[in-house]
Order: structure tokens, then sequence, then C-alpha cells
């Protein structure tokens, strides 16, 4: 099938890349770098989950940058007080802007993108707000900043965070009512409606999670650096292409977890082989190349997807 | 029958009027709230600040009547605005000027092309297909000048952004045209009437002969070439060309300009007048809330709110 | 004989209305358990909504409905198609109703997937989908996607998803139309099974041999009415499509011969052995200028894929076409529409009108290249055209600028017309011209076609009223499950002998039309 082959080539991209860097670079295949690419990187594949979980109802969420965001700043304003309490409000920051999102787009029935994107600016706006239009430094003293750049057992605390919500998506996708049938919801609204299933429940908390899981990863950029009101632009672009290039089909209905941590994995390699291509100072690629690579393979993507559902519903 | 015309006119005349009402609203608070608020700087200053979103949601209208969205419409602005200082300090005198606002937009027009022919020769959604310019313009625009500011000095290309005619900027006279042209062609040309049919029924369209898939590439070719436009006039007003800020956000305030204004989303209707309407009304409102001391943030989320409210709006 | 046994589902005294229109007038049904039950009518004659109200997808709660309905042997009333299918009635549907990409198996068992600890079980959803598949004498790999089987075997493991579900009524809307000959023996062995199981089958299709096939009895519905119900084998199927079509044996008003000349018309369209999948699969026909040519048959038939393929819509597998001497080579509508073609679609809320513009514009949406200069059109010479032809078809409206959606549907098919006529075309494609109109709209759109063919016009007419098709036309084709089979004119077209083509699938001689009986 489709996905299959697709996900074989990527991976092998992946692969390939990879073996690129280690015999390019002297530090790439360090425990260093491939731990910190971890660390970092767990902010992408935490909202690139929760974009899959959405891109399979065949939706889309624009939001997930802003409002990393602003669940940066929460956690990061909160952070004096208790790290625990910073980190659950900066969470549930993200929770209650997927739940507007949810409850417009299903009650309102306004489409996914607009509503999306005026949550961006809601959410911008209002991080901006907290924040004072400034960064927020987070507070070295309640074990906050461990959050996001501690280690434990040797691996940074973010990878493990990750590691238990990818289990988690995963097994839901497979083996829960909510994993089936949102991507039931994406193959076929009119068909999932006629077997009785519960659409506009199950799209609420599609969006719910994928807000979630933006707040999450903002209480993570905070723990690693500040609270950024300005943070964000680009996320979602970047979840959606990692979504995309991992298989999952725009239109919903179809997707895995495990190939969307591949993209994110791929587009976060881009990222990290220029930063050395640069460190070697041969030839400086800037860090915006990252966009056009990342475009053309959103592209690719797009046009090899369009091709074979054009072959298939013929 | 006749109960559910006049509801359906009433209905039509509440989404036109009420755009038209809300912006007379809010002239009247400012008018009597709001110092100084009946000056010629403040109408420069407001109407300056909406030119661009203006050219852009024209653009945006036009695509939106066919039934498409166009969200690269900010890098495409990035792009333009680029291009052109690089083009008259590479060309001096009065050709090197001329390319540099010609060849921009003739580039932004190719990107729309690029943007039509994804979803009439692939048939991959407009949203989808526009998003690959979204992330892949701007920083192309960003390499070109590894993301640093170019500043420049050209009394020539200055003229775009900062002259002045009859007591008003040259970019608003652009934007006044602009809109004007683009209505009349709107109700009184063949091309037009097409796009207008096109967006409210493809399938009968297809069945009365016109040529739907010429139509939507023209539309986003048209799209690209007026956002290319709205990059180069910021470039003049600012004397600079910065890639990372050019048109950020841009997509957004054209589509609520254009949602707010009347046009339904679904393609089949555009108002030009009323995207006109629609951004001076979100211009007007941030004013508004500036002008009273409420921090420029919070008309962001004024501004969302009122775009999910003129949507939903829309639908009823 | 099944009289003796309490019926599964009773419907009786069903009314039905929407806004004040009644769709159902004392409609009634009755199945019994084990039986495989024929629903029959023509478009419009009530059939989906007697069907949608079993369901749930209708209910009965408007201030003018009403009925009783009865199923296993307590009356029901269904709010919802999922408490339909709760107490057991299971729809298939013409357009798959499954999720595509997801397995067999899942849309076997989605909604209600079995769990272990809390999880879904996907060993024994593979397990039994396995087995309600061997229930339909299907066997494939319950993992594989939906999509990747063909429709047929899609319809059978929605009918397994019926069963799984243990559906005591299995309503089967349409399933055959996609299917070949040989997949439509496969589904009529699942039916037989579910028969045998003791489970009811209401089976919806318009193609004849079908029904005599497979179904045991028969119920008829004309204009919300159930007008007759019987076994299948005492009903001929002469008499059949007469009840369909509700035409008591009246004298048709054919075109007086005056009016239909023998000399030979110029031959101005030749469509030989042309077919389209899905449906069309040979239809050979002429008209000449100024000749009038109907087209008769079923609801689905292909008449309206036979003028889509005139017209350029779809694309000719096999066959020819020619317009006057000229081949044609149409890969649009455009193409066609520039040799003079016009074609006034079926469904005009879909394929004809755009709502939001005025009955100007939509008058002179074809016309429009030719009424301006430089691409800038010519308001005046529009208003003259559109005043002109307004003053001529006589369509009521309050101006050219009102929207046309607010105009009743016969002045909208008057406009819509119009916008054909505005083009002076050589060949005139009309589907259903007069349907879903009121009677006076009816007959003027009538008029007005009559005096076209006068003008040396090649008009091709489909229509379902067959009184309308012989008044109007100069000769009748017709076309049965996508092939045209006969050809009838002057003294052999009548009502009875259309009727008796559709039926038997051959012209009646001419002997067996004269002793015709109601």
């Amino acid at each position: 099938m489709m996905k299959n082959k697709e996900l074989f080539g990527v991976s092998a991209v992946v692969v390939l890349l990879f073996l690129f860097g280690a015999l390019r670079y002297e530090n790439f295949f360090s425990a260093y770098n491939l731990l910190e690419f971890g660390r970092y990187n767990t902010m992408f594949a935490l909202i690139s989950i929760g974009m899959a979980f959405v891109i399979m109802t065949g939706g889309i969420d624009l939001s997930v940058g802003t409002v990393a965001a602003l669940g940066s700043v929460v956690s990061a304003l909160l952070s004096p007080h208790s790290a625990l309490g910073a980190i659950v409000a900066g969470t549930l920051a993200g929770t209650a802007c997927g739940l507007v999102n949810g409850l417009v787009i299903t009650r309102m029935r306004i489409q996914p993108f607009i509503a999306t994107l005026a949550m961006t600016l809601a959410a911008h706006g209002l991080a901006l707000l907290l924040a004072n239009n400034q960064a927020v430094s987070p507070s070295y003293e309640t074990g906050f900043t461990e959050f996001g750049q501690g280690d434990w057992l040797g691996i940074p605390v973010p990878m493990w965070v990750l590691l238990v919500i990818l289990v988690l998506a995963g097994v839901a996708h497979v083996y829960t009512a909510f994993g089936r049938h949102t991507l039931a919801i994406g193959g076929s609204e009119e068909a999932a409606k006629l077997m009785g299933l519960n659409v506009n429940h199950k799209l609420l908390l599609v969006y719910v999670l994928s807000g979630t899981l933006a707040g999450l990863a903002g209480v993570f950029l905070a723990a690693q650096g500040s609270g950024q009101p300005n943070e964000g632009m680009g996320w979602d672009l970047f979840a959606i292409s990692a979504v995309v290039v991992g298989g999952t089909l725009l239109s919903g209905g179809a997707g895995s977890i495990a190939a969307t941590m591949v993209g994110v994995v791929l587009l976060g390699l881009i990222f990290n082989l220029l930063n050395f291509e640069n460190g070697l100072g041969q030839f400086t690629l800037s860090s915006y190349w990252q966009s056009v690579v990342r475009g053309v393979f959103l592209l690719i993507v797009v046009v090899i997807q369009a091709r074979l559902l054009k072959k298939r519903t013929h | 029958m006749a109960k559910v015309m006049t509801r359906d006119r009433a209905r039509q005349w509440l989404i036109q009027g009420g755009a038209l009402l809300a912006l007379a609203l809010l002239v009247l608070f400012n008018l009597l709230f709001t110092e100084s608020f009946l000056s010629l700087q403040t109408l420069n200053v407001n109407l300056t600040q909406v030119t661009t979103i203006v050219i852009v949601g024209v653009g945006m209208t036009l695509v939106i009547a066919t039934g498409g969205i166009d969200l690269s419409v900010g890098a495409l602005m990035a792009i333009a605005g680029t291009l052109a200082p690089l083009i008259f300090q590479a060309l001096p005198g009065g050709w090197g000027l001329a390319a540099s606002v010609v060849l921009p937009i003739a580039v932004a027009a190719a990107c729309g092309c690029f943007n039509g022919w994804l979803v009439t020769g692939f048939g991959i959604q407009p949203i989808v297909a526009t998003l690959v310019l979204f992330i892949a313009g701007r920083g192309v625009a960003q390499v070109l000048t590894n993301g640093n500011l170019q500043s420049f000095d050209n009394p020539g290309f200055a003229v775009l952004g900062k002259g002045q005619f009859l007591g008003l900027p040259v970019q608003v006279w652009l934007m006044l045209v602009i809109v004007l042209v683009a209505s009349w062609v709107l109700q009184r040309t063949v091309f037009g009437r097409f796009i207008v049919a096109t967006g409210g029924n493809e399938k009968a369209a297809r069945l009365t002969g016109i040529p739907a898939v010429r139509i939507k590439m023209l539309v986003y070719a048209l799209c690209g070439a007026l956002a290319g436009l709205a990059g180069l006039i910021t470039v003049s007003i600012n004397s600079s060309s910065d890639a990372n800020q050019n048109g950020l956000g841009m997509e957004l305030d054209a589509i609520a300009a254009t949602a707010v204004g009347g046009t339904l989303l679904s393609g089949g209707r555009a108002r030009i007048f009323g995207t006109l309407i629609g951004a001076l009304i979100i211009q007007l409102m941030r004013y508004t809330l500036l002008a009273h001391g409420v921090p420029d943030a919070a008309a962001m989320v004024a501004k969302a709110a009122i775009i999910v409210l003129a949507v939903w709006l829309q639908k009823k | 004989m099944n009289s003796t046994r309490e019926p599964l589902l009773q419907m009786q005294g069903v009314h039905k209305y929407f806004a004040g229109v009644p769709a159902l007038r004392d409609a009634s049904l009755q199945l019994y358990a084990g039986e495989v039950h024929a629903l029959i009518g023509q478009n419009g004659a009530g059939k989906s909504t007697m069907i949608k109200v079993v369901t749930g997808a209708y209910g009965l709660d408007g201030p003018q409905d009403g009925g009783q309905i009865t199923f296993a042997g307590a009356p029901v009333r269904f709010h919802s198609p999922k408490q339909a299918r709760e107490s057991g009635i299971s729809t298939i549907y013409q357009e798959i109703n499954l999720v595509p990409f997801a397995s067999v198996a899942e849309n076997i068992f989605l909604g209600r997937e079995p769990r272990r600890f809390g999880l879904i079980d996907w060993p024994r959803i593979y397990r039994e989908a396995e087995q309600a598949l061997a229930v339909v004498g299907l066997s494939v790999d319950v993992r594989k996607p939906v999509s990747s089987l063909s429709t047929a075997s899609q319809q059978m493991v929605a009918i397994a998803r019926a069963v799984s579900v243990d559906a005591k009524l299995v309503i089967m809307d349409e399933s055959t139309s996609s299917l070949d000959d040989r997949e439509v023996e496969l589904l009529f062995g699942v039916i037989r099974k579910l028969k045998q199981d003791g489970r009811a089958v209401v089976f919806v299709s318009h193609r004849l041999d079908e029904l005599y096939a497979i179904c045991d009895r028969v119920t008829v519905m004309r204009d919300g009415q159930t007008v007759h119900v019987s076994p299948m084998a005492e009903i001929s199927k002469l008499d059949l499509v007469t009840t369909m079509l509700g035409k008591e044996l009246a004298v048709a008003h054919r075109k007086a011969a005056s009016e239909t000349s023998t000399t030979a018309k110029p031959a101005l369209l030749d469509m030989e052995g042309v077919q389209v999948a899905p449906r069309l699969r040979g239809i050979s026909l002429q008209v000449g200028a100024g000749e009038t040519v109907g087209l008769a048959g079923l609801l689905g038939s292909g008449r309206t894929e036979t003028m889509r393929a005139v017209f350029g819509a779809d694309r000719l597998d096999a066959g020819g076409l020619r317009l006057g001497e000229q081949a044609l080579d149409l890969r649009e509508p455009a193409h066609a529409i520039a040799k003079g073609i016009a074609y006034l679609s079926e469904d005009r809320k879909i394929e004809g009108i755009f709502p939001d513009l005025s009955v100007r514009e939509n008058m002179t949406m074809v016309l429009l290249p030719q009424l301006a200069r430089l691409g800038v059109v010519d308001r005046a010479a529009q208003l003259r055209i559109v005043d002109d032809f307004i003053a001529r078809i006589g369509i009521k409206t309050s101006g050219p600028e009102q929207p046309i959606r607010e105009l009743s549907g016969g002045n909208q098919q008057k406009v819509l017309l119009a916008r054909w006529l505005a083009l002076s075309p050589r060949l005139l494609l009309l589907d259903e011209p007069t349907r879903g109109i009121d009677v006076g709209a009816k007959a003027d759109i009538a008029n007005l076609i009559h005096g076209l063919a006068a003008t040396g016009m090649g008009i091709l007419m489909s229509a379902s009223e067959l009184e309308e098709l012989v008044s109007m036309s100069d000769r009748v084709v017709v076309i049965r499950d996508g092939a045209s089979i006969a050809e009838l004119q002057g003294e052999s077209l009548s009502e009875h002998t259309i009727m008796s083509a559709i039926a038997e699938g051959r012209v009646a001689p001419a002997a067996e039309a004269g002793d015709a009986h109601g």
C-alpha cells in the first residue's frame, strides 16, 4: 500500500542523512548531539502527534505554534511559585485553547482552518498580554528548568515524557475507539455518521488533544529557555510537514504515529545538519534554507499524495 | 414563497449593510470619544495602514470568489519586497527602477500561477496547495538576503510608499484605483462574471462552456501580482526590505477583511467594496483600542473574535 | 404461502408531508421474514421516502404526518438511523457507505468494536469478520482496506456488517446499479442465504429482469401511494411497467399526422454504438434537422448519460458521434457549444442555475462572450435579449435583476431554456424539461418546444411522462439498461408500445399492440 512504500522511502532518507552527518561532521554521531537533538525536538514531536490526530480526521490546526507560545508564557510566569503548578498550568492553557477550537468547529460549524487561524491570532495576543510584550524568564529555583534541561538516567527528561506520550498515542491510535473512529471520520465522515459514530464528540477531542500537547510543548520551551510570546511562528508548518512527510494523508483517513515521528526526525535532521555545515565554515547555509527545503518536501509529498489519490478513485 | 424571499433579502441586507453599519458606529464612537480623531493626519495614518491589506484583500476576494483561498500572499510580499532593492541596486537609472517594480510583481504572479497549477492540475485543496509557498516562499526571500535588512535610499522608488498626490499618499490612490478597477471588472466584464459563476456552481459553469480551469489560474496569478505590489509598497514605506517581517500575518488580515466585508468564503459572490470596508473596520477597531490605551495584543484577540463572528454570521 | 404468518414489518396509513407538500399519502408496506420483497416506483413516487421513514432518517412528527408501523410484533417509531439499526434494520446503499481506507474487518465492526481489558481486541475482530464474510460467501483478506475490493465485494462487506449486527431486515437500495451480470449473480447468492436465515430483504431496483429473478413479492408506489401489492409471479412485466408509469391505456394524442412529414429530414446527429462506462452499453440513434426525437426509458436506463455524451460532458469509451457531415471529438462542453449543441440538464439545482445570480445573468451566461465588446459586457444588448425572452416565453419574474433562486421551479426552468435558445443551437438536448414544474409552465414549455422544430432545430428530448413523449416526438427511441433497443414512430408509436418495449426489451409486433388491454 502507498503508506508502506512512502514510509520506506522516508525512512531511507533519514538513514542516509544520518550516515551523511556521521561521516562528514566530527561531533555529529556523539551522544551529546543526539541527546540534545532529542531534547530540542521533543517540542516539535509533541505538536506533531497532536497534529497527526487532527489531520487524520481531515482537519487542520494552525494554532499549535502560538498556543505553545502561550503555554510557555503561562508556565514561565508561574514557575517561581511551583514547578508542578507551572507545568500543569501551561499545559492546561493549551487545553483551553484546544477546547475553544473544538467548540467553534463543531458547534459553530466553522471550517477548521479559519477557526484555528483565528485562534493563532488570539493565542498570540493573549501571550503578549500576559508576558507584557517581552520574554519571560523561568525560575531556576523551583526545579522548573530541570524539567526541560535536566536528565534522568542519562536521557533528557523531555525525551522520557515524549516516550510516555508516544506510547499512549500509539496505543490509542490502534487500540481505542478514539483512535479508530478519528481515522474513520477522516476517511468518510458520511459513512462514519451512518454507522452511528459520534462525530462531533471525537472532533472536539482531537482539537483538545492538539491544544494540550501544544501547551505541553510550550512548557518545554519555557523550561529550556524562556517564555516566548513571539515564538511559535512556523511551528504549525513544521508539524504539518512532519505529519505529511510521514505519510499521513492531508485529506484525512490514514496515518500512523510512528510514521509521523520519522517525519519529525527527518525535518529536525535537516536543521541539525545545516547547523553543522555552518559550523564547518566551508560555506554558510543559513537556517533560512530550512523553510525552503521543508516547503519542497511538502510539495513533493502533497503532489505524490494527490496523484495516488487520483489513481485510486479511478 | 414571498416570506422566504424577504427573509433572504433581509439577511443579505444585514450582511452588507451590517458591515457599513459597524463601520459607521466605529467612526461615530471615535468622533465622540477620541481626541483629534477628525484630522487629516489620523485619516492618513489609518488609510496608509489599511492600504496593503486592501490591495492583498482584493486579490484574496477574487480567489475566494472562485471557491478557493490563498495562504501564500504574505510570503509573496516578502519575495517581491526582497527582489526590488536587489534589482535597482544592480541596475541604476530609470530602467532599473522600472524593472524593480515590474519584475517582482511578475515573479509574484508566476508564483500565483504555481498555486493555480497545483489546484487545477493536481486537484490539491487550495489550503494545502498555497501552504507550500507559505512555507517555502518566505524562506526563499530570507535566503536571498540571509535574513538581513536591506536598507536603501532611492528617491524614485520611495514615491511608491512615501509620495503624496493631492494630499493623499500615492499608495492610497493605488489602493482606490485597484478597488475601483477590480470592482468594475468583476461587475462588468465577461472575465469577472465568469469568476463569480465558477465559484457559484462549478458544475453548471462547466456545462455552460466557462473555462473554469483558465479562470482559476488567472485569479491565482492576479492574487499573486497584487501581493507582490503590496510587498513593494511595504518596502518603499520603510525604505528597507525585511524578508522576515514583510507581509507577516497578511493572509489572515486579508481573509478577515474579505469575510467581514461580506464575501462568502464558499465562493460565488464577491464584494470588493466590502473587503475595503472590512479592512477599515478591523483597522479602526485596532486604532480605537490603541487610542484608548488598550494594548495592541488585546486588539489581536478582538480581531480573532470578529473574524469568527463574521464567518459565523455568513453561514446562517 | 406467507399469509398465515405474522408480518415482520407492517406499515399502514403512512402520511408524510414536507412543507405542506405530501410525499406519502396513506402508503403501506408489509413484509414477512424470509422473503425478498421488491419495492418499486419512479422518481418521486415515494419509495425513497418510505425507506427513510423505516430506517429512521425521517420521522413522522409533522402536523399532517401519521401512520402505524409495527416491527417484529411491536409498534415502533424510529427517530434516528441508530435506533432503527439497533432494532435490527440495516440498509445497504448504492454509494458504498464504508470507510475506504479502513480494513474489511474494521468496517464490519466499526462502532461496536469488541474489547479486551479496555483495548480493542483485534484478533477477535479478524476472526469474527471472517465468519461474517463466510455467511455471505465472500473470502478475502479481512485486513486489506475495503477500497481495494471490487464494488460488488464491497456491497457484500456491507451486507456482512448487517448480518453481524443480526439484522432482521436488510434494505438494499439500488445496490446492483454499478454491478455487472456476474457480480449481480454473486449478490443474489448472498440474498438467497439471507432468506434461508429467515431474514427479510427489501429490494429496490429499476432493473425488471433482476426483480423477477430474485423477488418473491412486489409493492409498487406511485405519487406517494401504494398502488399494487402482489406476488411477483402474479403480475406480468408489461402490467408492472404500466402500473409504475400510471397510464391507463388511454388513446395517446400522437403528433398530428400532418405535422409528421414523411420526407426524410437531413441527418443532424448520428450516434453509433456509443459506450460510456459505467452505464451506456451501446447507444445508436439519429436526429434529423427539424425533427424531435424522444428518449424513453426507466429511471437509470441511461438517458441522461446519452445526452451528456453528445454534449461532451463525458468522454466516449467506444462508438462515434457525427454532427451533420462532421465527426465529433468532444472533450469539453465548450466544444459542443461551439458546434451548436445545447444541453438543458436534468437537475437544475445542481447543474443548471447559478443560485446567487440574477435572471439576466443566468439567462445570458452561455452567450456572454458574444454579448461583449473587448471583454466588457454590453449591458444593453444583454437586457434586450432578456426582455425578449421574458416576454416570448412568459417568465414570471419581478424583473431581470431578481435572484434566480427566488423564482418558482417552472420559471427557473424557463430561464434555463431561454439560456440555450438564445444561442440558436442546431441541436437541442432536453433532459426532462418539464420535470418538477407546475402544469401551466409545463404547457408553455411544451408549446415552445413544438414551435422550435419548425425552425430546423433538431431536438433530442427525454421525459418520464410517456404521454408527453408521444405527443411531442416525431420518433421515440427506447433505452433499456444502457442500450438503445427500439425505435418507434408513426402507427407503432404509442404509450403502450413504449412500455411494452421497456418491459420486454423489444418491440411488440403490431398485432399485439392491437389487442392491448388496460
